[in-house]
Parts: C-alpha cells; sequence; structure tokens
C-alpha cells in the first residue's frame, strides 16, 4: 500500500511552549490510524500542523508525494485533505445543507448535488434535519454533520478530531460504527481520540503520544492487548 | 395628515441612507470583528469622486455613480490591505485606534485636495416632485428609498443565497473551519470591505443629491449614526443594520418635524442607550450557545 501521509520529526511551538517534539509516523492507502494519548499530549497539535492551521518550526508534512510546506490551509483542502476539527465546529447559524455546501466549497457546483445526496445516505438524520439550523442539532448529529461536510470535498484523507468527545456512550458506537464503515468503503483515516478503547478497536494502526513524543506503536489489537497502554489508557 | 405622510417618507429615505452605511460597519464587524471607524469617510471620499467627475473632468452621470462605487470599493479594499491586515492578530484596541486614525488620515488628505470649503455635489438627475392625493411628494426621495430597497434585496440574496456570500457567513462565524472548508479568509474579509464601501459609495450619492454640500467632515456624523443604526439593529446583523437604519431615520425625521430640530439627535442617541438598557445585543442581535 502507498503512503498517502508522511510526518517526519515534527515540532511544534505555541510561543515558548514545545507542544510536539519530533513526531514521525505515516499513513498508508485505505488505513485506519490512531495517535491516542490523553488531554494535552499534542494530538489535535499534530492533526493542525498536516491541516495547516499551525505551521512547524522544523520537520516536514508530505501528503500524496508532496510537502505541505507552505501551503495555506485552504489551499491544503484542495489537494484532498479534510479534517474534522475538535468541538465539531460547524457552522451554528447555517443549515444542515448550507453547511454540506461549505464542505463542497473546492468542488465543482455541478458535484454537490450528488455529493450531499451521497452524505444524506450515510447519514439520514442528516436528510431528515436539511432545513434546520446547525446550532438546534444535538451533539451527536452535530458531529455527523461535522464528518459529512468533510466528506463533501472528497478527501484521499479523513482526519477526525476526538469525534467522541462529549457524546453518550450510545452516540459514541454510532460514530465509530460510521468510521468502519468508512473504512471498509476504502477511506482513508487518521483518527485522534483520548477514547483510546474505542480508537484502537477500529484502527489498522496506532501511536501513542506523550507529552510531544510518541512513545509507543504498533497495530490496534498488539496496542489493545499491551498491558502499559491498558494501565495507562484502557482503565486497568 | 399631509405633513405625516411627508415626515415619513423623508424618514425612510434618510433611513435607508443610514441603513445602506450601516451595512458596511455591520458587515465589516461580523467578519473581520472590528469597528471600522473610517467607513464615514469613505462616503466623504464618494462624494467629493461625484463632484470631480461631474462637475470637474464633465462626465457624465452615470460614469459619477459607476466610478464612485468602484473608487470606494478599491478605497476600502485598499484600507483593508495597508492599515487592517497587518493587525489581524493584534488586540482590538490597536485596531481600533488605527481605524480612528485612518479616519483622520482621509480627513485630512481631502483637507488638502479640495480645502476646507464645503463644495456643492453636481445635479445627477433631475427627478421631478409628484403629486399623490394631494400629497406633495419630493421625487428624490422616491428615488433613494427605491434603489436602496433594490441594493438590500440584492445583497440580501447574495449574502443567503449564493456560494460566495454563504462563504462570508462561514468566515463570520469561524474563521478556522472556514479555512478547513478550502475558504480564503483573507480574500472573504476583502471582499466584505469591497462590498460594504461600494454601499457606502451609493450612500454617499443620496446623501449628495439630499444635503448638496460636502466638506471634508461630512463623513463623520453619518458615520457615527449609522454606526449607532448597526448597534441598535445589533452589529453583526444584516437584517439588523438595514431595520436600525430605517428606524433611526424614522425617529430622527418624525423629532425634527414634531419636537424639535435641535432635540432630533439627543432623541435619536436616547432611544440607542434605551435599547441597549432593555436589550444589549440590539434589536435583531443574536446569541446561540455551543452544544456539547
Amino acid at each position: 500500500m502507498s503512503e498517502i501521509l508522511k510526518v517526519s520529526d515534527l515540532h511544534v511551538y505555541y510561543g515558548s511552549i514545545h507542544a510536539v517534539k519530533g513526531v514521525s509516523f505515516e499513513v498508508h492507502e485505505g488505513e485506519v490510524v490512531t495517535l491516542i494519548g490523553a488531554n494535552g499530549a499534542g494530538k489535535s497539535t499534530v492533526l493542525n500542523t498536516i491541516s495547516g492551521l499551525l505551521h512547524p518550526k522544523t520537520g516536514s508534512v508530505s501528503f500524496d508525494g508532496h510537502d505541505l510546506k507552505g501551503i495555506a490551509a485552504h489551499n491544503i483542502v484542495r489537494r484532498g485533505l479534510a479534517q474534522v476539527p475538535e468541538g465539531r465546529h460547524v457552522f451554528l447559524h447555517m443549515t444542515v445543507e448550507e453547511n454540506l455546501e461549505m464542505g463542497a466549497f473546492t468542488q465543482p457546483n455541478s458535484t454537490i448535488e450528488s455529493g450531499i445526496a451521497d452524505v444524506y445516505e450515510r447519514f439520514p438524520r442528516l436528510k431528515e434535519r436539511h432545513k434546520q439550523v446547525a446550532g438546534t442539532l444535538s451533539g451527536g448529529e452535530q458531529q455527523m454533520l461535522a464528518m459529512g461536510r468533510a466528506l463533501m470535498s472528497r478527501p484521499k484523507l479523513l482526519m477526525l478530531d476526538e469525534p467522541s468527545m462529549g457524546l453518550a456512550p450510545l452516540l459514541v458506537e454510532q460514530i465509530f460504527g460510521i468510521i468502519r464503515e468508512l473504512h471498509q468503503s476504502g477511506t482513508t483515516i487518521l483518527l485522534v481520540e483520548q477514547n483510546a478503547a474505542a480508537a484502537l478497536s477500529v484502527a489498522d494502526r496506532g501511536y501513542v503520544l506523550e507529552t510531544g513524543r510518541i512513545v509507543t506503536s504498533g497495530t490496534g489489537a498488539e496496542l489493545l492487548a499491551s498491558p502499559a497502554i491498558k494501565k495507562a489508557y484502557l482503565g486497568g | 395628515m399631509v405633513h405625516f405622510i411627508q415626515t415619513l417618507l423623508s424618514g425612510l429615505s434618510l433611513g435607508s441612507i443610514y441603513a445602506l452605511i450601516a451595512l458596511g460597519y455591520t458587515m465589516v464587524y461580523g467578519i473581520a470583528k472590528m469597528l471600522n471607524f473610517a467607513h464615514g469617510d469613505v462616503i466623504m471620499i464618494g462624494a467629493y469622486a461625484g463632484i470631480v467627475i461631474v462637475a470637474q473632468l464633465g462626465m457624465p452621470p452615470v460614469a459619477a455613480i459607476v466610478l464612485s462605487v468602484v473608487i470606494c470599493a478599491l478605497l476600502g479594499m485598499l484600507i483593508e490591505y495597508l492599515a487592517y491586515k497587518p493587525l489581524r492578530q493584534a488586540p482590538p484596541l490597536s485596531v481600533l485606534i488605527t481605524a480612528i486614525g485612518v479616519s483622520y488620515f482621509l480627513q485630512n488628505i481631502a483637507l488638502l485636495i479640495f480645502g476646507s470649503q464645503q463644495k456643492a455635489y453636481p445635479t445627477l438627475f433631475e427627478v421631478p416632485d409628484f403629486t399623490v392625493g394631494g400629497v406633495v411628494v419630493d421625487g428624490g426621495t422616491v428615488l433613494t428609498l427605491c434603489t436602496s430597497a433594490i441594493i438590500m434585496v440584492v445583497l440580501t440574496f447574495f449574502i443567503n443565497k449564493t456560494k460566495l456570500g454563504k462563504a462570508m457567513r462561514a468566515v463570520s462565524e469561524d474563521k478556522a473551519a472556514s479555512a478547513l472548508m478550502g475558504i480564503s479568509v483573507n480574500r472573504a474579509i476583502t471582499l466584505t470591505f469591497a462590498i460594504g464601501s461600494a454601499l457606502a459609495a451609493f450612500a454617499s450619492i443620496f446623501y449628495g443629491i439630499t444635503y448638496v454640500y460636502i466638506k471634508p467632515t461630512t463623513g463623520a456624523m453619518p458615520g457615527i449614526k449609522a454606526f449607532t443604526a448597526a448597534v441598535f439593529g445589533g452589529i453583526g446583523s444584516i437584517p439588523g443594520a438595514m431595520l436600525g437604519g430605517i428606524l433611526l431615520g424614522m425617529i430622527e425625521q418624525f423629532s425634527k418635524t414634531y419636537i424639535s430640530t435641535l432635540w432630533a439627535d439627543a432623541i435619536v442617541f436616547g432611544v440607542l442607550v434605551l435599547v441597549l438598557v432593555v436589550k444589549p445585543t440590539g434589536l435583531l442581535g443574536r446569541k446561540i450557545s455551543e452544544k456539547v
């Protein structure tokens, strides 16, 4: 399988705070790869740097064979890299349908309708609420909308930042069910999660991030079985 | 009754001028989260542009309309690029002070070029007064009212129905998320300044037709009143700016006619204070809390 994303020795600072200290990993086409770690480990910082919202001090991100250095966030999307941000960040004052249209901002107008139809097929709840303003949706529905919106750009790689955050267990299960479906339909996914058990159960491979460094990596099953991981992240 | 209808019409017409200016304030605030206090002075520059184009260059009135819209739009984009863009990450107070600086800069440029003596705005078109049911209606008033209404309908359509308009709304709501959609935040802000300033150009034309005399400080008072109108309607809200502008114009005109010309401005600002005490977000201002 070919490499779609390669992150090499990434160092990111917030002012004088060294948040990411030399992170390297890669994602292959068709894989689900997860970055797990505690709050503040630097997971979101890594994603935001890949998508161009933050800029690394040193190190490189290469996507689909091209170095992303110096490319603005809004142009990275055009290359096929979509991110569902932490906390969903749907446009609360816009309708469900308008949110999806914004997701397709980089796409030719003629394909938007079929894109929306695809998203509605995957998320029937969104279709029921297509005229509703996103601010009136429940947390789980907003997460579905954020994922649907990202899929509208027909990404080669979908990055999900804490999709289970703040959701009831039943909804978490539903969201991870959707991630599994997306995986089966061939979507490449980079998943950042605090919910390590759920993330590792859907992931082909995983990396464990601690205070800005990758401390362990392995297949999802290996990490799930590892006593150290169990102790630190899976509650015994 | 005749008096009442005439006051109503001129109030609506004055209000629609305020509304056009208030839209510039509110759109820029919505997207760049800043108060562009140089906005009123863009009107003044637009008015001088009209004078130069028709009175000095002898071009036809249509050219005055088209060119002053283009000049104001370019000026708005230039101000944003030179003065505000470098301050995108700066504290709000620095941006506010800069806006006030730009305002004085424009006024003094006008003073330098055109002098302190007021100049007459050219008669762009002769609109005859007409009589409806015994009431003499001022043609210019009706023209201002109708044109503003059309502009506002077009703007509302653009903002709500077109891809670019929706992208502007997206950016005003969440810049990082918009960038993740592939929207260029900088370009959206530039476009907002261009549209806001083009609306100011229309306001300058109506202002010139109504009040005729233009001087370097001409933009200050309508600017501050339109800002008041934007806050009144709920700053950041486009329908709010329209409603706020119209109401403010009506309150001002009715106060002038039925209470006192001297008290009119005090009443206008008094109403603003009252509205803000009762409803701090303005008439149509909104707040949706984030769900978790």
